[in-house]
Parts: structure tokens; sequence; C-alpha cells
């Protein structure tokens, strides 16, 4: 699922558990975004939790302390046992979000999770057309999300309509923030892709120009003045255009948890792609424990794992060094300054990517997208291992 | 937004007010965030459930009968209209 960007903001004082629980209860998904954030070899897992195992993990998160719980995948709905938890979380106390591409939702069933006592879904658009949506994303049923949508409004729930921008949609933002008006979303979250997972794989294919981006800002804050009061309007740029770092979870081990389909905990959406201490299973052990002693939830915890250039920096308190998959991503050290820091000695590689992004002429052969499916994530990890370069991804036809 | 005594206050869509213990307040959930909330402003909004706001400074008075509060009541649900906390119907 894509990633949301999080409105959590808690100031971090003492040690304590985590406030943002996101549930990936399957890596199955109808859509192949080539943007997805799910880890590329995700085909290999196949050993999803149990409802039981759910529960039993959902009670001891919220024992921790989580507020808000996320069900995100692969897609959520793809669980026949999801009213289930729906009502369990609910139960507990959780307010429960669903992040879903809408693609194999009817309204039977938002009728029944709103029963289970859903507060709120998260509906995820990859164009503001159905030809592009495809392009991006295999067969995107445009119509039925567009359909989903409304019931979603019509049954009651808030909605936020959530769009991962690239070189390929940018453009279209008039159109759909228009369509996210017509639709009638509360909150729209217009977010640049984060190169992770399948991002990374499909870097050079999805990297915008400067200007587009900066098109499509101009664009979002005219509708921002115009629904003011009606749609809340995120735009959230790319670290890597940014020359500053994201404040990666609001720092390691402090305010997320995520939960694999296969019970593997993670302090952060790509921790399972580092290397070093291998993510604790909830099969083994329990999550105050793996919260508070396992070995991957202090790795990175606090501030004293840092090097120069954070460990000296004034920023180091707001922004954590950056993301740790990123830094390994790009560095091969995953306790590196994140390179999107301008102040990174390897920041250059960032700037460069930039830059190539920038001469590539807008013209109508574009890169090949590497489309997110199990049959790509068994080539690219044959080829290449669990962590595919860009230029790997290249080679690949 | 001006509030009369008569304007009713009820939260907004899709937010959930609701005790904390693992951090000893209330908090207001909504999608994907929170706000912890300081003791005055989980009192009024506890009233915030449909009623008029000549009920809820009638139940805070019960509850605090030594307070002068409306002034502070009013200001109050002014900002939490504006941050969207709360919504209205007259
Ligand atoms: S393929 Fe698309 S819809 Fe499916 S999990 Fe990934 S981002 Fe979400
Ligand atoms: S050097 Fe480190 S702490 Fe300083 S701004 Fe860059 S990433 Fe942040």
């Amino acid at each position: 699922m894509s990633e949301a960007g999080s409105g959590l903001n808690p100031d971090i004082g003492s040690r304590r558990g985590p406030l943002w629980f996101l549930a990936e209860v399957t890596y199955r998904c109808p859509l192949q975004c080539a943007y997805c954030s799910n880890p590329v070899d995700f085909a290999n897992e196949k050993d999803e939790l149990s409802t039981e195992e759910w529960i039993r993990v959902m009670r001891e998160v919220r024992e921790l302390g989580a507020v808000q719980l996320g069900f995100s995948g692969g897609e959520p709905l793809v669980r026949k046992d999801l009213e289930e938890l729906v009502a369990e979380a609910s139960r507990l106390g959780f307010y429960t979000n669903l992040i879903t591409s809408g693609v194999g939702m009817d309204a039977d069933r938002l009728a029944r999770l709103k029963e289970a006592g859903l507060d709120h879904i998260q509906i995820s658009f990859q164009a503001a057309t159905a030809s592009l949506s495809d392009d991006v994303a295999g067969r995107t049923q445009f119509e039925h999300k567009e359909a989903m949508a409304r019931e979603i409004r019509r049954q009651g729930y808030p909605m936020v309509l959530n769009v991962v921008l690239h070189r390929r949609n940018l453009d279209q933002i008039d159109e759909i923030l228009q369509m996210a008006a017509d639709l009638e979303a509360d909150y729209v979250e217009l977010a640049n892709t984060q190169y992770h997972g399948w991002a990374y794989v499909n870097r050079k294919a999805l990297m915008p120009t400067m200007k587009q981006l900066t098109h499509a800002e101009e664009v979002a804050n005219r509708w921002r003045e115009k629904m003011a009061g009606k749609m809340r309007i995120y735009y959230i740029w790319s670290d890597y255009y940014e020359g500053k770092p994201k404040p990666c979870m609001n720092g390691w081990g402090t305010t997320f948890i995520g939960v694999n389909p296969d019970g593997r905990v993670m302090p952060c959406h790509g921790a399972a792609m580092l290397p070093g201490p291998p993510l604790p299973n909830v099969r083994e052990r329990d999550l105050n424990w793996i919260w508070n002693e396992s070995e991957l939830f202090n790795r990175f915890r606090g501030l004293d794992w840092m090097q120069e250039p954070c460990r000296s920096c004034d920023k180091r308190f707001e922004d954590f060094g950056g993301c740790r998959c990123q830094a390994y991503l790009l560095t091969g050290d995953a306790a590196a300054t994140d390179p999107t820091c301008h102040l990174s000695p390897l920041h250059q590689q960032v700037r460069d990517a930039v830059e190539s992004a920038e001469e590539e002429p807008r013209v109508m052969v574009e890169q090949p997208l590497i489309l997110r499916n199990a049959k790509n994530s068994k080539a690219l990890r044959e080829k290449f291992g669990s962590r595919p370069k860009v230029a790997d991804a290249e080679t690949m036809e | 937004m001006s509030f009369a005594a008569d304007t009713r206050v009820n939260l907004a869509h899709g937010m959930k007010f609701q005790w904390e213990p693992s951090q000893n307040s209330h908090v207001l959930l909504y999608p994907e965030g929170m706000v912890q909330l300081n003791d005055s402003a989980s009192a009024i909004l506890k009233y915030c459930d449909g009623r008029s706001v000549a009920e809820v400074l009638a139940a805070l008075h019960e509850q605090f009968p030594d307070a002068d509060l409306d002034g502070d009541v009013y200001a109050f649900l002014e900002d939490a209209h504006e941050r969207g906390w709360i919504r209205t119907e007259s």
C-alpha cells in the first residue's frame, strides 16, 4: 500500500509506547502499482497470520498505548475476516482506518464494516483517468473505484483520497483535484513518490522534473483556497527534491509499529530489507518485548547511533537523521546520514538523479514501468537478490 | 463563527473523544491523527454532544460551581471550531 502521511505529531518526551499501528494484513492485491512501498520480494511471503493471531497482536499493541490502527497491505479487503478484525479493533478502543484501493469493495461490505465500527477510509487513486491509472497499476477498474468513493461518502464515512504523484500523473493534478472535489473527499493527500520499495526499482521512470512539481503545487494551492472549509488538501514534496530528509517515523521506535502479513514486526515501512538483526516475529515473542527489548527496535532509537554530520547537527532533534532504509539503499550503511540531506557527503547522488530527471526530454517514449506483481517480484529476486538497484532494474525486459 | 447560547455543538464528523489511560489524558482522534487534550479542553468537549452552548455551560457550572468560565468556554469553542474539532447547528 502507498505510504500514508501520518498526521500524528506527538511531542516526544520520555520513552513510551507506540501511537500508530499499521497492520499489513496481506500482501495480496489486485493492483500492481509501480510505486508500491511493499518489499520487492513480497511474493516470497505466504504464511499470513490467522484471525486469532491478529486479534492477539491488536490487543497487545493497544496495551502498549497505540491509538490509531491502519488496516493496510496489499489490499486489506482481500482478507475475508476484515470485518471481524475491525470489530475487535474498535472494541479495543482503536481509531480504525482502512487503507484501500477500493478494488474488491462493494456497498454491502462497506455497510458491514461500518457496523463493525470502522471509523475512516483512505482510498487511493492512481490518476484522474482510467487509461493512465491502468498504465501505472495494472487493471485498476477506475469506474468501480469512483463508484466506491461515492458509496463511502454516502454511507457517512470520513474519506481521505490519496494519490501518489510522479512523472506520469503530475500533469493531471488539476483533473485529480476536480475528481476529488466531485467525489466530496474530506481530505486529499497528494504525496509525491518516496523512492523505496517498488518505487526505487522504478525510480528513473517515476522521477518528475522540478517544473512539474512546482506547477502541481501551484495548482494545489489554488484548489486549497477554492475549497477552504470543505476539503483539506495536503501536498507533500519528495525528500529528493527538497534537499532535506523526512523526520522518518517521527524517530525510530517512538511512534510507529508495523506488523507484516506473516507476523514480522517493523519499526518503519522498509525495515524488512535492512541487514542486521532480523525482524522480531509475533509468533515468537510478545509485543511488549518486541517494542521495548528487541535489538531491532533499539537499533536506531534515540540519537547515540548517529555518525557525522548528523551527530553534531542541530537538526538531529527534528529530523532524526532521516530515513534509515533510504540511507541503506543509497549508501550501503543503514546508520549513515540520509543522502537526501544536503549535508550528506553522498548527497550528490541524489542531486544527480534529480538532474537526470530534468535532462530527459518529455517525449512519449518513456522508461517502461516494472509493475508490482508476483512475476516481477520473483524475476527481480532471481536476478538480483532481494535488494535490486536502480541500474539493475533497467536491464529487465 | 460566533456562538450564541442556543447554538448546538457536536464533535465534527469523524472525531472521537476518549480517555487514554496510557497517556493519562483525554484525546481527540481523527483520521490518522490525534491531539492530546488538557483538562479544560476535555471538560468542555465532553459536553459537545449535540447540546446547546447554554446547556454546556450549565453542565460545567454544575461541575465547577465556583468558576467564572463563560468567556473561556466561548473562546475555546471558537478555537475548536477553527481547528475543525467541532461542528455547529443552529
Ligand atoms: S499495488 Fe498499489 S494498491 Fe496494491 S498494495 Fe501496492 S500500492 Fe497498494
Ligand atoms: S546532517 Fe543529519 S541531522 Fe543534520 S540536517 Fe542532515 S540529516 Fe538532519
